[in-house]
């Protein structure tokens, strides 16, 4: 295995005509954690990544690993394994596909069989790509960024398309990359689809850098709230006016701009009001996600 | 090292799919039948002079024409289309089942890729020639021997023209390297091999051959170029005698410098282009 080695993006743009994709992007992914790319579609995480990866030529920056342009690496595949877009031709077997491109690296083809096996995908390695499930492409896209066993892993949207059973497997393999003191870059427009997997994060929004920091940090952002309701609303209302609590009126209840259950408890029992909820609101973190990324999708 | 790595992938690249084969199978089929049908044909003229005389118009066999290189130069005459096709599909291919990404990620360094290409398409266009001509001289050879007539086999000259139509044919592959480079749209590629090959160059060279002066420059279009590099098509008697003519050499010349000019302005466009 390959050291982990930092992934360096630093004032990078790329314009397309008058599309600004990226826009004076700079941030550090470090290795032995799992980093999540966030941002909704068209923030242009797909271009920062293909830049990185030497596929598009920057307007603007660089984007390097460890200071090391793609381009410029020695032994490419054993430095970065990328998954960008599951894209095969039809019709050649994964075997194949995997094949090519280790003769092309000058890899030894007895790495061919080891990374299908850790992708899951020896049953189906002699079939066509093109009767494969997305799923399945998914897995062999990964399984073709693990031929050099390299030290960084830069994966594009990897868990859309995937069952929950898929789901479940990407998560330990992520995190078990990071362990062994790899850099892993993901990236996704749902951050529900990867904070279990994640350790830090880095969102953009058109094209810009909004936050990025741990989730632990993001989720200090979004404050808490308390979601209670009554048989009688108008009598809770009146009880949270009294004791200044800020709240909405939602479908299930009153949301409570309060952290804390026990203090809108407390109001409600000194109003003598009959409470039939009353629990901590920990939708936060998507919401505090949304509130960083808000405008970024038409 | 890594040049060699990089042909070694394009040729795992062709031979992992099904083109490779279908291409050879329709070439050794188109030529089977137009060799075989054409040899056995003029068979029959020269046995009956009167009857084909009379049938087919002016399809009478000058006196003196050499027959055999007729039937087997159709291995490149007709059969130059197939290399074209095989090797601007292993452009093409990349650019729309998008596996450009893995291919520059394996390798960053696009100009080496490219050239693997061009090297490999090279080879595989001899295959396709090699293919061509064994279908050409067998059963040309077969057709011609049925009527008694000479198949040339024991001229050294036959098959010094069959080792120059196998290079020319694989000047072809590289050729379609090179249009692939330039067109990366698969469809339009293939429309424009077809149309080009099969309506638009031999209207233009029927059409240049009836005037001295545009003869002149007819004679650079790529298939008259092709068949003054192999010394001998259908081409030549259909538009009476091809008074204008490139040396076989220069005919070689004039493909390869094709296939390098194309491959070259591709590779300077479309294969430095933004990969998405």
């Amino acid at each position: 295995m390959q050291s982990g080695i930092p992934i360096e993006i630093t004032g990078l743009s790329k314009h397309f005509g008058q599309v600004v994709a990226v826009d004076d992007l700079t941030f550090t992914v470090h290795p032995g954690r799992v980093t999540g790319f966030l941002g909704p579609n068209g923030a242009g995480k797909t271009t920062t990544l293909r830049v990185l990866l030497g596929l598009v030529h920057p307007s603007a920056g660089t984007a390097t690993f460890g200071g090391t342009p793609y381009a410029a690496l020695p032994r490419p595949l054993e430095t970065v394994g990328a998954a960008l877009d599951a894209n095969f031709h039809p019709g050649r077997t994964a075997r194949d596909h995997l094949k090519v491109y280790a003769t092309a690296t000058g890899l030894s083809k007895a790495r061919v069989p080891v990374v299908l096996e850790q992708v899951g995908m020896t049953e189906f390695a002699d079939r066509r790509v093109g009767g494969y499930s997305l799923g399945m492409r998914q897995r062999l896209a990964l399984a073709y960024t693990l031929l050099g066993d390299p030290g960084v892993f830069v994966l594009d949207e990897p868990i859309n398309g995937l069952d929950p059973e898929g789901i479940k497997w990407i998560r330990g393999f992520l995190q078990n990359l990071a362990h062994e003191g790899r850099t892993v870059l993901v990236s996704s427009h749902l951050l529900s689809e990867v904070q279990q997997s994640v350790d830090e994060v880095i969102i953009i929004s058109k094209g810009r850098l909004v936050k990025s920091g741990t989730l632990v940090s993001l989720e200090l952002d979004a404050a808490p709230r308390t979601i209670a309701d009554s048989p009688d609303r108008e009598a809770l209302s009146a009880a949270l006016d009294e004791a200044g609590l800020e709240y909405t009126e939602g479908r299930n209840g009153f949301i409570v701009n309060e952290p804390d259950p026990g203090r809108v408890g407390h109001a409600a029992f000194l109003g003598g009001v009959e409470l039939n909820t009353l629990h901590r609101l920990k939708s936060g973190l998507e919401e505090s996600f949304l509130s960083l990324v808000g405008g970024g999708e038409q | 090292m890594s040049f060699l790595r990089a042909i070694a992938s394009e040729f795992q690249k062709v031979f992992t799919t099904r083109m490779w084969w279908l291409l050879a199978l329709l070439l050794a089929g188109y030529v089977a039948l137009m060799s075989g049908g054409f040899g056995a044909f003029l068979g029959w003229a020269s046995e009956n002079p009167d009857a084909a005389a009379s049938a087919g118009g002016g399809t009478a066999i000058p006196p003196g024409l050499d027959i055999a290189p007729l039937v087997y130069s159709f291995a490149t005459s007709i059969g130059y289309v197939f290399p074209v096709l095989l090797g601007a599909l292993a452009v093409t291919g990349e650019f729309r089942h998008k596996t450009l990404t893995p291919t520059f990620l394996a390798e960053p360094h696009r100009t080496t890729v490219l050239t693997a290409k061009f090297l490999s398409q090279l080879a595989m266009g001899a295959g396709l020639g090699v293919i061509a001509f064994a279908v050409s001289v067998g059963t040309g050879a077969a057709a011609l021997a049925g009527f008694g007539l000479d198949t040339g086999l024991d001229d050294p000259d036959t098959w010094a023209l069959i080792g120059r139509g196998v290079l020319a044919m694989a000047l072809w592959g590289a050729i379609g390297v090179g249009l692939g480079a330039l067109v990366p749209n698969q469809v339009a590629a293939i429309v424009i091999v077809i149309a080009f090959t099969q309506f638009v160059e031999p209207i233009l060279r029927f059409t240049a051959s009836l005037n001295e002066v545009t003869a002149n420059i007819g004679k650079f279009l790529p298939g008259a170029a092709s068949d003054a590099l192999v010394g001998a098509s259908f081409y030549n008697i259909a538009s009476l005698g091809a008074a204008a003519a490139l040396e076989w050499w220069q005919g070689g010349v004039v493909l390869l410098g094709i296939a390098v000019v194309a491959t070259f302005i591709g590779a300077a466009t479309t294969w430095r282009g933004d990969v998405s």
